[in-house]
């Protein structure tokens, strides 16, 4: 007997897997039917890999049945489109990559095939990862589950859909400025933003090289803590991986007794213009956090103002330089020109969506000789006080408690033509990438419209067991995070 | 203010082809993101250092078995070229009267 997919947990699908409930192949093979009934509705995945899911949910009843266990082992989940995947298309949400078809895997994929986790297939996102809409993909937006006529946040739309659909168990995403917590807080699941370095980014499609961090979109704080526990870890590919030990981040769960927790509210991010039930959800919450035992201190990041600017300079400016290499030789598309200069040209202007053109041309010009230190280095002079605001608070706290974004869900088409509007979505995010700290965001209630509202829990870097560990004493105690669409 | 005229350098310099409407949209929205940037010129920043990465800097020297660890076949890295001879991607060429790469 099948389980009801659309709250189907990691930790209970291992469960009916152990006990022979269910096989992974039966298992796949219902979410798969599911994605055909919905995705043409929801556009959470971009490709849907029916035959190689069913491959390896093959294999892994084949290692379940010889009598091997693991926390993965046979668990159905999504990839977002910007993890290179063997044999697998993977897009980046862009035209430039519509026909791209990895020879290799990146360092989380192959960690997590080895573990016998099973791809659905990979999800939607802005075009490289450059939106918090989903709006910028090549290939259409993806609706929010919970209202269709709005948008699932950004750029792990299609992750975060995928999982509040029940069209996977749990995804992978990346979060380069918000964007696993973002989409994760607009479908009310849980998400986790790691420290930078704390997974490798080998084949992860760069964006912002010193920003990207590789994520999870899950139902519940636990299973992000097993999925973490697979990805997590240096990697000899990746230089900026840090060969640290790994916690252990399922012991880290030590139930709902926070009591000796120190919870920071910085005053900063609770600013005029933030959604009046948005800001009840998060204060009860924290007053929950309290109930449990934690106390609750106020805290100033007092350079918080300056993470937007300094991100919309610094971001753009790698992503220029990392977008360079789609120049119509290696792969990816080609619009032949008069020349070497020209096709590229041309290539580049057919291939690349109006976003990400602003971005290169952004990042170009704040890197263009005569700009360079009044832009660049001066933003990243500013980070350094943006990064300083955190080392101090987390002198005096354990986490730091806020909204995840000022408001819930917008409608599609809302700011697309207002760029400076859309990144504004932003701003209760972004400093967390530009300090290089992690964080989950965590369902805490939904809106007067029944959109879900985001509690975010900043941990210093490396700290993922902290912030997993209140995550999951919340979510012992409440229910926010078992409603569906 | 940006101009259309600057707008078609940064092009330039990037490599992109812009249509004539793109480039009078980018500088309307690119001088608006640019003000708002020029908030940054308000921050007292004398004597702060910049961050260009999180983490602690450092060498790092990969030992000579790693070499060949993840290197693709000729096969593999030709396999998404848009165009190839099957030992080399193929370009236009790069100099005016060069010979042609095919």
């Amino acid at each position: 007997m099948l389980p009801d997919l659309s709250t189907l947990t990691v930790h209970a699908a291992r469960e009916g897997l152990r006990s022979r409930a269910f096989s992974a192949v039966a298992l796949t093979q219902a979410f798969l039917d599911r994605i055909t009934a919905l995705n043409p509705t929801l556009n959470a995945y971009l490709t849907v890999d029916a035959d190689g899911a069913l491959a390896m949910a093959t294999a892994a009843d084949a290692r379940i049945v010889a009598g091997e266990d693991g926390p993965l082992l046979g668990v159905p989940i999504a990839l977002k489109d910007v993890l290179v995947t063997r044999g697998v298309r993977t897009t980046a949400g862009s035209k430039i990559l519509a026909d791209y078809v990895p020879v290799w895997d990146a360092t989380v994929v192959a960690r997590l095939r080895a573990a016998g986790a099973v791809f659905l297939g990979k999800t939607n996102t802005d075009e490289f990862a450059m939106g918090s809409s989903t709006e910028n993909s090549a290939f259409g937006v993806t609706r929010n589950p919970w209202a269709h006529d709005r948008v699932p946040g950004g750029s792990s739309g299609g992750s975060g859909a995928a999982v509040a659909a029940g069209l996977c168990c749990a995804a992978l995403g990346t979060d380069t400025g918000g964007s696993v917590r973002l989409p994760a807080a607009f479908c009310g699941v849980t998400g986790l933003k790691n420290s930078y370095g704390r997974v490798s980014r080998y084949g992860l499609i760069a964006f912002g090289s010193s920003l990207d961090s590789i994520g999870i979109l899950a139902r519940d704080a636990r299973d992000a803590a097993s999925i973490n526990a697979v990805i997590a870890g240096h990697d000899p590919q990746d230089a900026t991986s840090l060969d640290a030990p790994v916690p252990d981040y399922t012991a880290a769960l030590t139930g709902p007794d926070l009591r000796g927790l120190r919870i920071g509210v910085p005053r900063e991010y609770f600013i005029e213009g933030i959604q009046p039930e948005v800001e009840a959800a998060v204060r009860a919450a924290i007053d929950g956090l309290v109930a449990l035992g934690a106390t609750c201190h106020e805290v100033s990041l007092p350079n918080t103002s300056l993470g937007l600017p300094v991100y919309y300079l610094i971001a753009p400016a790698e992503a220029s330089a990392n977008l360079a290499r789609f120049d119509g030789v290696k792969y990816g598309l080609r619009i032949e020109g008069d020349g070497l200069e020209s096709m590229m040209r041309e290539t580049r202007g057919a291939g690349f969506g109006p976003e990400v053109k602003r971005r290169i041309m952004l990042g170009t010009y704040a890197l263009s000789a005569g700009y360079h230190d009044a832009y660049y280095t001066r933003a990243q002079r500013a980070r350094t006080l943006i990064k300083r605001d955190f080392d101090h608070a987390f002198e005096h706290v354990d986490v730091i408690a806020s909204p995840v974004a000022p408001g819930t869900a917008f409608r599609i088409g809302e700011h697309v033509d207002d760029p400076l509007q859309m990144y504004l979505e932003d701003v209760f995010t972004i400093n967390m990438n530009l300090a290089g700290i992690c964080g989950v965001s965590v369902p805490c209630g939904l809106d007067s419209n029944r959109l879900p509202i985001g509690l975010q829990l900043m941990a210093p870097a490396f700290g993922e067991a902290i912030a997993l560990r209140v995550a999951d004493a919340y979510q012992r105690v409440t229910a926010h995070h078992l409603q569906r669409p | 203010m940006l101009t259309v005229n600057e707008v078609e350098g940064i092009a330039r310099l990037a490599r992109l082809a812009l249509s004539e409407e793109e480039k009078v949209r980018y500088a309307r929205q690119l001088s608006s993101i640019l003000d708002y940037a020029a908030e940054l010129a308000r921050a007292d920043l004398e004597g702060i250092p910049p961050t260009a990465s999180v983490l602690p800097a450092r060498s790092v020297l990969r030992g000579g078995d790693a070499i060949g660890h993840h290197t693709l076949s000729r096969t593999d890295g030709l396999a998404n070229a848009p165009r190839s001879d099957g030992t080399a991607f193929v370009v236009p060429p790069t100099l005016p009267g060069a010979l042609s790469g095919e």
